[in-house]
């Protein structure tokens, strides 16, 4: 990725504060999804892009001190997460992936519905943000090693 | 979950903790840990099952896997299910003691040895316990593959890996036939599980299907258990490690082809093409592999041959009790079952004796650093523990009294001498060539064990052949073939002490179809002087007469080539193979993009015009077009809009006004979706269009300035048809789809979500609860091709050739 080394201070305060937004609706649509528009594809993405404009406005050594996980291990984490979610079903005799819901009275909150669908859509979500990362990372990396050599 | 079930899972369970154990006990070595499981496995399948099996009684239970294809995980335990059990896991432990000692905690990955090894195990396990035949299937195709990784345990030299792929791709392609045999058998019958497919071996049996199932489940069989010709991959496999040959290559997985044969037995036995296929494979495998094992100038290799043989002994026999199922007088049926009995003792006394050797010749390679009989001599004094049991068991398989041995060879003699009186199968006067074959590979049965034994214990002992000082193996090296060695003389001594509760359970869950109620049969070291008493002192003779000539005969020309010559079909197989596959890949792989979509695009056109002037698909455009003719303003507005932006790509010179026009088209395509009221799409539509600029704006950068393609006009034309083709395709295909829909009335699958989703799955999201419920495994799929896609972009990026490679 070309990293702004310009220093230009609006267009780095703009991104910023755009991606908390960005990255603020993403959540909004990851716990949405089963409901409104939304879900773990389409906010893995929206982080996606969130994440995308910290890396475009600090180079990426700076943003790694911030982000300490590593993409593909991402990845792994969210596969196994909805893999895992899926095999709730061998234990209560169902099939695989059987999702199950129920409705729940909290105090304060009120009746709120909790799934299994949605740490299985957390893990896809996982596996969105890690995979177009990992992607954009790795194609923006490769040109700095260029650019060095 | 029954406790079969977790008989056959706890190796795969253990397996999951062996890599922890060696990082929080480096000290202590792996194996100590892994010899729980076999230990622990043998201890309870004999206190739960013994008492039961001795009864003739069997158990089977089942959990639902995939019920609607009829693939449960059913498990079922009779007699030779028993005898093979407790055969793994008896011989597990021993071997994996035995490991224990023999592979240094240091210099070996003994994580991986160990996962392995109880993946085997669970395998075995699994195959010898299963009910469901895709259950069998897929148990079988794992001991398959946990064999090539141990053959290939010490890859980094060439010739294990060699071994490794050789035995992989003979015993997976005859898996392959038997899963298609299996499939003709689902067929035949409609179901899956053995019990089952037995209760209707009638209809089988009279079925058009009958002998090619036959075929196919034998050609498994038969390439697991190294029946002429697909043995040739066993002597390569014993580039492994030798527990593994002992415990593997001897004693259990090539096993399991005798298990299969046994087990089918009363679903295809009792006809002629059963009994003489498995007959003459059986006979000319024993024969075959005698006469190669002599020629052996490496001790794991004559013990390989020598395995090869001795289970074509044992598949004759099977082929010899197969008879039984067809003969209705009890007096035959009783004979022939006597065949049965013998298999399964020589099984049990194979593996005592082979195994015990395996170890033996591991031993003597240990200690002596090289297995070749030139240079071995002289080692009777040196190591006189490994000698004992060395002569004890090679006693055994030479057929000498009183080893347990003896009594099957003299038993097997019996039967091969009694199946020439067969009065049905086309068995006439030239059958007394049955027991000469038979013989006769017995005589070079005992040929080779004297050799060995003379070559390595007699003779004079060279310092000069060593590379270190030879001494006798430690005590924990020597406890597990001392215990098979020692089972071997009680066996010889006392060989009814498994009547009961192993051998005559397994021979009346072999032979269930039968008329008479079988009696244990008595085994015993003295027979009287019959005529089988008479062939072993011929063998005996013969043999030893035989062997005060090696001088002589080891100097033919014959005895120099020890490579099987069936190995020149298997390597000239490989060699056209990898010569095709690379012809192949050379003609479409071009590593030119433009020729990669003109496959796929060419393929697509073609498959759609077929498809649709099959089904008259084409007939309907008029109609299609006349019902669009009622569209509002604005969606002209937004379909021109996509129209141009398309159309004016192939001009653009610039890649920035490129990516951003494609933008346009991929905007256009999600104002359609809200259109059409699909906001979920249109989301997805609007962030991958995102992304994918920025991917794009990366990529770009790496791409030099773009230049006018100088293509003649002929390749440009292709183009532009190709191009033109798909559209119009794509195009009547959505208008005839249309015009289809309003046509016949179909009930649109949507309905079933639109009903469903809140009840359920809980949800008002109707794509959401799709995705993550009602195709929850789609997605989990998917999610999972997007993170092989995310690992091959590393590969691709970091990995990728920087010019001047060999390729």
């Amino acid at each position: 990725m070309k990293y702004s080394r310009s220093h230009d201070v609006m267009q780095q305060v703009l991104l910023i504060t755009t991606s908390y937004f960005v990255l603020a609706f993403s959540l909004y649509f990851l716990f949405a999804g089963h409901n409104n528009p939304g879900g773990g594809f389409i906010g893995g993405l929206t982080t996606a892009c969130a994440l995308a404009f910290i890396y475009l406005v600090f180079d990426r050594d700076k943003a790694n001190e911030y982000i300490r996980f590593t993409f593909p291990g991402l990845i792994s984490i969210g596969l196994v997460l909805s893999l895992g979610t899926g095999a709730i079903g061998f234990f209560t005799n169902d099939a695989y992936l059987t999702q199950y819901f129920d409705y729940f009275d909290f105090p304060f909150f009120g009746e709120i519905e909790l799934t299994t669908a949605l740490p299985f859509d957390l893990g896809i979500y996982f596996v969105v943000v890690g995979a177009a990362m990992v992607i954009m990372l790795q194609i923006a990396g490769d040109e700095e090693e260029e650019d060095e050599n | 979950m029954s406790l079969l079930h977790w008989i056959i899972l706890i190796p795969f369970l253990a397996a999951v903790f062996v890599p922890l154990l060696g990082r929080v006990f480096p000290r202590v070595h792996t194996g100590w840990f892994v010899l729980f499981v076999p230990l622990t496995l043998v201890v309870v399948s004999w206190v739960s099952y013994s008492s039961l099996i001795a009864d003739g009684e069997s158990m089977l239970h089942t959990v639902p896997w995939v019920p609607m294809l009829d693939i449960n995980f059913s498990v079922y335990i009779d007699g030779l299910s028993f005898l093979f059990l407790l055969l793994i896991t008896g011989i597990g432990a021993l071997v994996v003691l035995y490991s224990i000692y023999y592979l240094d905690k240091k210099k070996e990955r003994l994580q991986n040895f160990y996962v392995y090894l109880l993946m085997f195990i669970g395998a075995m396990l699994g195959v010898v316990l299963s009910d469901n035949l895709i259950v069998l299937y897929a148990f079988w195709e794992l001991t398959s593959l946990a064999s090539t990784l141990l053959i290939g345990f010490w890859f980094i030299r060439k010739k294990p890996m060699f071994g490794a792929q050789k035995s992989m791709l003979i015993t997976v392609f005859g898996g392959f036939a038997m899963l298609v045999g299996f499939m003709l058998l689902y067929i035949m019958t409609g179901t899956f599980s053995i019990r089952e497919i037995i209760g209707e071996a009638d209809v089988i049996m009279d079925h058009a299907l009958f002998l090619p199932a036959m075929i196919l489940v034998l050609l498994g069989a038969f390439t697991k258990s190294v029946q002429f010709p697909f043995h040739i991959w066993l002597p390569d496999a014993m580039e492994a490690p030798t527990p593994v040959s002992a415990y593997l290559h001897s004693a259990t997985m090539v096993k399991a082809g005798i298990y299969l044969v046994a087990r089918m037995m009363p679903i295809f036995g009792g006809s002629a093409e059963w009994f003489w296929i498995i007959l003459i494979t059986g006979l000319f495998t024993m024969f075959w592999g005698a006469i190669s094992a002599v020629r052996q100038k490496d001790l794991k290799a004559i013990l390989a041959f020598s395995t090869v043989s001795q289970l074509g002994l044992i598949m004759s026999l099977l082929g010899v009790g197969s008879a039984a199922l067809y003969a209705q007088d009890p007096e035959l049926e009783m004979m022939y079952a006597g065949a049965i009995v013998t298999a399964m003792f020589h099984l049990i006394n194979h593996s005592t004796f082979k195994g015990s050797l395996f170890m033996v010749a591991g031993i003597i390679d240990h200690e002596t650093g090289t297995r070749t009989l030139y240079k071995l001599g002289g080692l009777m004094t040196i190591m006189p523990v490994t000698f004992t049991v060395s002569a004890v068991g090679l006693a055994a398989m030479a057929g000498i009294p009183p080893f347990n041995g003896f009594i099957s060879k003299e038993m097997f003699f019996a039967n091969m001498i009694e199946v020439t009186d067969l009065p049905f199968f086309g068995m006439g006067d030239w059958s007394i060539i049955i027991p000469m074959i038979a013989w006769i590979a017995s005589i070079f049965t005992f040929i080779y064990c004297a050799y060995m034994f003379y070559k390595t214990f007699m003779g004079k002992y060279d310092r000069a052949n060593y590379w270190v000082d030879v001494h006798e193996a430690s005590p924990g090296l020597l406890v597990s073939p001392i215990l098979l060695g020692g089972l071997v003389i009680i066996l010889g001594l006392f060989p009814n002490i498994l009547t009961n509760v192993l051998i005559h359970p397994s021979v009346t869950s072999i032979l269930t179809g039968i008329s008479v109620e079988l009696e244990p049969y008595s085994l015993t070291l003295w027979h009287g002087f019959e005529i089988e008493l008479f062939m072993s002192i011929g063998v005996v003779a013969v043999g030893v007469i035989a062997f005060l000539y090696h001088n002589k005969w080891t100097e033919w020309e014959i005895y120099s080539k020890d490579r099987d010559v069936v190995n020149i079909f298997y390597d000239q197989g490989i060699g056209k193979l990898q010569d095709g596959s690379q012809w192949i890949t050379r003609l479409q792989m071009t590593g030119r993009l433009r020729d990669y979509f003109v496959y796929m695009l060419v393929f697509i056109v073609m498959l759609l015009a077929v498809t649709m002037w099959r089904s008259g698909s084409f007939q309907d455009l008029p109609e299609g077009i006349a019902s669009t003719m009622d569209t509002p303003l604005y969606m002209y507005v937004v379909m021109f809009t996509l129209v141009g932006a398309a159309a004016v790509l192939p001009f653009i010179k610039s890649r920035i006004t490129f990516i951003i026009t494609i933008g346009v088209l991929g905007l256009m395509v999600a104002l359609f979706f809200t259109i059409f009221s699909a906001p979920d799409l249109a989301l997805t539509q609007l962030l991958v269009e995102t992304v994918l600029l920025i991917v794009l704006m990366l990529a770009f950068r790496h791409l030099p300035e773009m230049t006018t393609e100088t293509e003649n006009r002929s390749y440009n034309t292709v183009n532009v048809l190709i191009a033109a083709s798909v559209g119009a395709l794509v195009t009547m295909l959505s208008i005839s789809a249309y015009a289809l829909r309003l046509d016949l009335d179909f009930t649109a699958i949507s309905d079933y979500f639109i009903e469903n989703a809140v009840p359920l799955g809980g949800g008002y999201n109707i794509v959401n609860v799709t995705l993550v419920d009602f195709r929850g495994f789609d997605t989990v799929l998917e999610a999972l091709v997007l993170g092989i896609v995310a690992l091959a972009i590393i590969m691709l990026v970091k990995h990728r050739f920087k010019g001047g490679e060999d390729i």
